[in-house]
């Protein structure tokens, strides 16, 4: 029994020490002096790697998601002949949950998991210490344009992803199911508020963008150097990513759209 | 070279991003540029607005001319006032204009139809509309068939 309450124990201070530790070189390496030039042609390559190369999943998602939410959609909308709230479905059902959040999970199994393996193996060949010799701060230099990139990207990539998918969703629902084309996209813009939820979409994508981000550079930095350490660093990032992404998006959005 | 190539393509990436909100602004939300011209604030006194919502649409004749600002309860006259924002571009209608809580379809969203009078002054900032017809509720009709029925 009291062996159980003392694993309970540790196993709260490990969590809180872990805590404690992302924040120290979030703290750092975003705070950290740096010259402005370097780091800045340092983040530019990083928004390459983790945004652009992305850029082709997101695209390719979103205008199947579009379109697969225009089809259901419409099934059932038929049958109370309302199919004209298509464009208004599948336009608010983007910009307010599914652009923010699968953007998120997809930037995190593609983007995160590379961010976690790539510092990782920068670590376990002890790469991070010999900048550390050299005089440079490795979380300023690595760390930082990469947390950066990530924070820059994710918001730019779900925004894509709603245009796309509406889009997408556009294509299922007039060219092929034939809903007229006018009342489609009246009845998307007279549903669709810009800051209310086109914005928020958007707020929602920033918060991923730095949680998702910070996951993966913190599970790079923090962990065991060795094969089986990076496995298991780069399995945690798209587990905890996913699970802070879904459970955060609850609470943005009942606070955002519950009138909590 | 390398880096010219690289900063193109973040550039191209920053562009789609920026040319996807103009989308989603103006195809998808419908945001149009704010017009220049403004806009004059008159209320309307309902004995029931059930419904009616704030950013409702005001129309005249099925076009739409303004929105729905504020909604306020009197307790003194124990009645809704609802505030209705009107373009300046629509500055002719009269002072003793009616307004009506309508609903696009059976049971879509509740809008206000404003219809002119014959009065030659027109309405102005701050004026109140006290001709007005209610919102329909549909329990209470319900209500007053089954009434009728039991009657006969």
């Amino acid at each position: 029994m009291m062996d159980w309450v003392a694993r309970l124990g540790r196993g709260s201070l490990d969590r809180i020490a872990v805590l404690g530790r992302a924040t120290v070189m979030l703290a750092q390496a975003i705070f950290g002096r740096s010259q402005v030039g370097v780091s800045w042609r340092l983040t530019l390559a990083q928004v390459h790697a983790v945004g652009v190369l992305s850029l082709s999943i997101i695209l390719v998602s979103g205008l199947f998601i579009g379109m697969v939410l225009a089809l259901q959609g419409y099934t059932i909308l038929v049958d109370y002949g309302s199919e004209q709230a298509l464009g208004q479905m599948v336009a608010l059902s983007l910009a307010r949950e599914l652009g923010p959040v699968v953007t998120a999970l997809l930037f995190a199994g593609r983007a995160g998991s590379a961010l976690t393996a790539e510092i990782g193996l920068m670590k376990a060949t002890e790469q991070l210490a010999s900048l550390e010799m050299i005089g440079v701060d490795p979380l300023r230099r690595v760390i930082a344009p990469r947390f950066w990139a990530g924070c820059i990207s994710l918001p730019i990539l779900s925004i894509i992803f709603v245009a796309i998918g509406c889009l997408g969703g556009a294509l299922v629902g007039i060219v092929w199911l034939g809903v007229d084309a006018g009342s489609f996209w009246a009845n998307m813009q007279s549903a669709t508020d810009f800051g209310a939820d086109i914005m928020n979409g958007v707020i929602k994508s920033i918060v991923f963008g730095v949680v998702v981000t910070w996951i993966a550079v913190f599970q790079g930095y923090d962990l065991e150097p060795t094969a089986a350490g990076i496995a298991r660093a780069t399995t945690k990032t798209v587990v905890y990513a996913s699970l802070a992404v879904l459970g955060l998006d609850f609470f943005l959005t009942a606070v955002m759209f519950g009138e909590l | 070279m390398y880096h010219r190539s690289l900063e193109l393509t973040v550039g191209v990436f920053v562009l789609l991003g920026a040319l996807a909100l103009g989308f989603l602004a103006l195809e998808v939300s419908g945001l149009a540029p704010q017009q220049a011209d403004g806009s004059y604030r008159v209320s309307a006194r309902f004995e029931n607005i059930a419904g009616l919502t704030a950013r409702a649409k005001v129309s005249a004749a099925g076009v739409t001319v303004g929105r729905v600002v504020g909604i306020r309860y009197d307790s003194g006259t124990a009645a809704a006032f609802v505030d209705l924002e009107i373009s300046d571009r629509y500055r002719d209608f009269s002072k003793d204009t009616t307004a009506a809580i309508l609903t696009a379809g059976l049971l879509g969203e509740k809008y206000i139809g404003l219809s002119t009078g014959g009065d030659p002054d027109p309405l102005s900032d701050g004026d109140v509309i006290f001709d007005t017809q209610s919102a329909v509720v549909l329990e209470e009709l319900i209500g007053k068939f089954l009434l009728n029925m039991s009657a006969n």
